[in-house]
């Protein structure tokens, strides 16, 4: 099911291309991912999960969360969401935990590379971007890693215009903000871009770089900077693992980026600024949205946000929770119910939803592993997410050559990491040698900048959280 | 399936504010011509609307005060329903005879002028049949937001903040 007539985006025919899926062919669109062409089709289901063969289907959409897993040319555990879909390519359902493939060969010593760079930053969102743009515009060599296949992190399906002040591209629509970046720095000639590519590990003389499953690169930086965003957070209820349940980052991605229509109905649960946006969003793809769901007894999210999709008649059920998703191979309907003061249900209030949407946006946790990998000391901070590098205003983690920036170091909004990754890419060029005053000011002004930001009442405890995070 | 029961009763909870929480511009200026109206009660960090007021007429101290439309200064151009990140602002307008004009941001489907569409209120009820008297498509608002005007009866112009097309 495609998106048709959205009011925002314009989704151009593409050329169409065909490959096999369980041994059918089926198209999908020049740029499209494995995932959504098959959920295009009405393919939830990817695969059956490894012990119990329940059915998995797409979750976050951003390569982060192993539920779309599916066997490619003969590759198992390809991760789909992230996966071009390509002429002629093989995609089979994997049964349970599948067998390593009988024929791949290693690769080859000739496939691996090992060199030097000044500046590694890795992730290609809005603080990734930003800090690759200004340690290049020092002066530095850039290498901008990004697993997914193209860059603009989650810039690229944020189609509402950005808070803020108007000098920090308040206003701009965040595609059209990951627009300008991405381009500036496609065209940097300082700076390396490698798209379809992870870091695996952070070791003492490289990090470890696996291209396109084809090239491993040893590369060996001046300074590494980690922006590896953020992780949709899942809570427990009744087969909340069924296809149809979303991160709701992932329905944005499958509507937003692919203009595949996730569905004709739906749940929203948790009324945070991202489920409140994504609300929005669904009903400008057409879809009916019945209900956010939010356990707290107010919505957390900025109220415009909320009055934007009230006034289209969408109920925010404030004290409710999720009882069970109910189906057996996807998402069929939700039930739901209001809990008191004491987090007791109250039994008259459950009510059955028909829907086969559930988009859960209950949160974000920070993606720390690499960090972690580094040896960088992190802190457990509920508010900022989760598991967080201690840092000090530049963004320098405990190792002086590691720095951090965006969701990575605490869930924020991508305004604070732009902010961030500036102040990271410059700090890093000026301990590199190649940056001077200007890097200087420019810290000065996004340090004033951030400070601006954080400075109302809505953001009292993200202020107290980010101070108890950092040093010096 | 409306929360409108729970105690804890506030626009926080409730996502819209009643026609009594918004600082309803006085009559006489509305009789006077056009002037936005800014629905906007939360302290977020936020200013697109004050900096491209032209005449200067939408005050804010700092990126996370709350915006206040001086109504002497106020147009009525439209220009911060354009710009607002949040569509929360809106031009009222009582100067004509029988009728007022509302001009809502509107990101769905355009409708044209003169069909006749549901004014919805806050909280998306129909409040009654209103006809479209302009459309401003995104590409050609200043603020990349298309906008839609609406004629109402004088007694809805603080209710109705929204438009639904019939099928």
């Amino acid at each position: 099911m495609r998106v048709k007539d959205h009011p925002v985006l314009s989704f151009p025919e593409r050329e169409e291309i065909t490959f096999t899926y369980q041994g059918k062919e089926v198209t999908a669109r020049q740029g499209e991912t494995i995932a959504a062409a098959l959920h295009n089709h009405g393919v939830l289901e990817l695969s059956k999960s490894g012990d119990k063969l329940r059915p998995r289907g797409l979750f976050c959409s951003i390569g982060k969360c192993s539920s779309c897993l599916m066997t490619v040319d003969g590759v198992p555990n390809v991760r789909t969401c992230i996966t071009l879909a390509q002429e002629g390519m093989v995609v089979e359902k994997q049964e349970g935990f599948p067998d390593l493939p009988r024929e791949a060969e290693p690769l080859e010593p000739s496939s691996t590379e090992t060199r030097e760079t000044d500046v590694l930053v890795i992730g290609g969102g809005p603080a990734g971007l930003k800090a690759s743009l200004t340690a290049a515009d020092a002066g530095g060599d850039v290498t901008l890693v990004d697993e997914n296949p193209f860059l603009g992190g989650q810039l690229i399906k944020q189609t509402h215009k950005f808070f803020g002040s108007s000098d920090l591209d308040a206003g701009t629509r965040g595609i059209a903000i990951g627009d300008d970046l991405v381009g500036a720095v496609k065209a940097h000639e300082n700076i390396e871009e490698m798209t379809g590519t992870s870091a695996v590990g952070v070791y003492k003389e490289a990090v470890g770089l696996y291209k396109n499953m084809e090239k491993f690169v040893k590369l060996n930086p001046g300074k590494l900077i980690v922006a590896t965003g953020a992780t949709e957070k899942m809570i427990p209820f009744p087969n909340n693992d069924l296809p149809g349940v979303y991160g709701a980052g992932g329905i944005q991605t499958l509507m937003n980026v692919h203009g595949v229509k996730p569905g004709k109905s739906a749940v929203i649960v948790g009324a945070g600024n991202v489920g409140l946006i994504v609300t929005y969003q669904l009903l400008q793809a057409g879809v009916d949205v019945q209900a956010v769901v939010e356990v707290a007894p107010e919505i957390g999210g900025y109220f415009v946000h909320a009055a934007k999709i009230r006034r289209f008649g969408v109920p925010i059920l404030t004290c409710h929770t999720v009882l069970e998703v109910v189906g057996e191979e996807r998402v069929e309907g939700v039930r739901i119910g209001e809990i008191d003061e004491n987090s007791e249900l109250l039994q008259e209030s459950t009510q059955y939803l028909d829907v086969g949407i559930v988009g859960l946006s209950v949160g974000l946790s920070p993606s720390y592993k690499l960090l972690a990998h580094a040896g960088c000391e992190l802190q457990l901070n509920p508010v900022l997410g989760g598991y967080v590098p201690i840092r000090d205003q530049r963004m320098r983690t405990t190792r002086d050559d590691v720095y951090v920036a965006g969701d990575a170091s605490g869930i924020e909004e991508a305004t604070s990491a732009m902010l961030e990754g500036t102040i990271a890419g410059a700090d890093a060029a000026i301990e590199l040698g190649v940056g001077g005053g200007r890097e200087e000011e420019k810290i000065d002004d996004c340090l004033n900048k951030l400070k601006d930001l954080r400075a109302g009442p809505y953001y009292r405890e993200l202020r107290k959280s980010i101070q108890g995070v950092e040093i010096g | 399936m409306d929360n409108e029961t729970v105690d804890r009763e506030n626009w926080k909870a409730r996502g819209y504010l009643t026609s009594e929480e918004v600082d309803h511009p006085p009559r006489e200026v509305l009789k006077g011509g056009a002037v936005a109206v800014i629905e906007c009660p939360q302290r977020i960090p936020c200013d697109p609307c004050s900096e491209s007021c032209p005449v200067g007429a939408i005050d804010m101290e700092n990126v996370n005060s709350l915006p206040k439309v001086d109504y002497g200064k106020c147009t009525g151009c439209g220009i911060c329903v354009e710009n607002c990140p949040g569509l929360a602002i809106f031009t009222l307008d009582c100067s004509g005879q029988d009728t007022c004009q509302i001009t809502l941001p509107y990101e769905f489907p355009l409708p044209e002028a003169g069909e006749e569409v549901e004014g919805l209120n806050r909280k998306g009820e129909a409040v009654s049949n209103v006809t479209v008297t302009r459309v401003k498509p995104k590409d050609r608002s200043v603020g990349d937001t298309s906008t839609v005007t609406v004629a109402v009866p004088e007694e809805s112009v603080h209710d109705i903040r929204n438009i639904r097309r019939k099928e």
